[in-house]
């Protein structure tokens, strides 16, 4: 129950960030650090204790194995948190080249 | 097990505090890649080579970006001022936290512990797979075979972050 406890308080830093950083590099990271702990989170819940990896071996007999599924969806989420945030990067340079500053709160006067 | 997750977990917490209040972007970066490449041994301990394989390059070309972008722009973090809208902030965020933690604690309980999972939906995807699939990797199999259209999906989504990047990129911005 701890690992679970702590995954959630990873999250809950990466939530903190999210809401009380400004600059918009912090803001990506934040948002990093809150999929990590989501991925982590669910393939926690997938483990066996015992179990091998998810790879057949067609010479041993029957075996327990860790789940794939949470393993195989969280695969799929890993590649796309990398898009966005490569688009959110790419967001934040273009923001940078027309306003010359990272801060939002900044952005938001400066807007027109 | 739980132990060894625990330690790991509690160095990327740290990580992860020091990448929200670095005074370095550089740095923030950086200590992003300790909650990154922790999750990389937490994946290997969890029995998911795939997932380590895949994590440890996604980690990678994250960094190099992030890298890419600080360099090009600014590295110095904003001076945090404390004014009366923040401290509002940070009061309203730390009773949401409260509540989000207390729903936590409450969901929890329906969990199986860590190690006592029991194979419900996956059980098909298990059992005579390798003959159905003709996969000795069970992600794999999932992946490209039960649920081969998520991957398809997930291949229109990287192709399209990839048309947005350039298109973001490529036209110059109005003055």
């Amino acid at each position: 129950m701890t690992v679970y406890i702590l995954c959630f308080v990873l999250f809950l830093v990466g939530l903190y960030g999210l809401i009380t950083r400004r600059n918009l590099i912090k803001i990506a990271i934040s948002l990093s650090i809150m999929e990590f702990s989501i991925f982590l989170m669910l393939v926690l819940i997938g483990y066996i204790d015992n179990g091998l990896m998810p790879i057949v071996d067609p010479g041993l007999s029957a075996q327990v194995y860790v789940d794939p599924l949470p393993q195989a969806m969280v695969l799929t989420a890993i590649v796309i948190g990398l898009a966005t945030t490569a688009m959110l990067m790419a967001i934040a340079i273009r923001l940078y080249r027309k306003y010359k500053t990272f801060d939002i709160r900044e952005m938001k006067n400066l807007r027109g | 097990m739980e132990l060894t997750i625990s330690i790991i977990l509690g160095f990327m917490i740290i990580g992860a505090i020091y990448a929200l209040h670095a005074k370095d972007l550089l740095s923030a970066v950086m200590a992003m890649g300790i909650v990154g490449y922790g999750l990389v041994i937490c994946f290997l301990l969890l029995k998911a080579p795939d997932l380590a394989i895949v994590q440890i390059v996604v980690e990678t070309i994250t960094l190099v970006i992030m890298v890419a972008v600080v360099l090009d722009s600014t590295r110095e973090e904003l001076a945090i001022t404390l004014d009366r809208r923040a401290i509002l902030q940070m009061i309203a965020g730390f009773i949401v936290f409260a509540g989000l933690f207390y729903f936590f604690i409450l969901a929890i309980e329906h969990l199986d512990p860590l190690g006592a999972h029991t194979l419900r939906m996956s059980e098909t995807y298990v059992n005579g797979a390798v003959e159905l699939t003709g996969s000795v990797n069970l992600v794999t199999g999932v992946l490209f075979d039960f649920r081969a259209y998520d991957t398809l999906g997930e291949a229109v989504i990287l192709y399209t972050a990839a048309l947005g990047v350039l298109t973001l990129l490529r036209i110059k911005g109005k003055k």
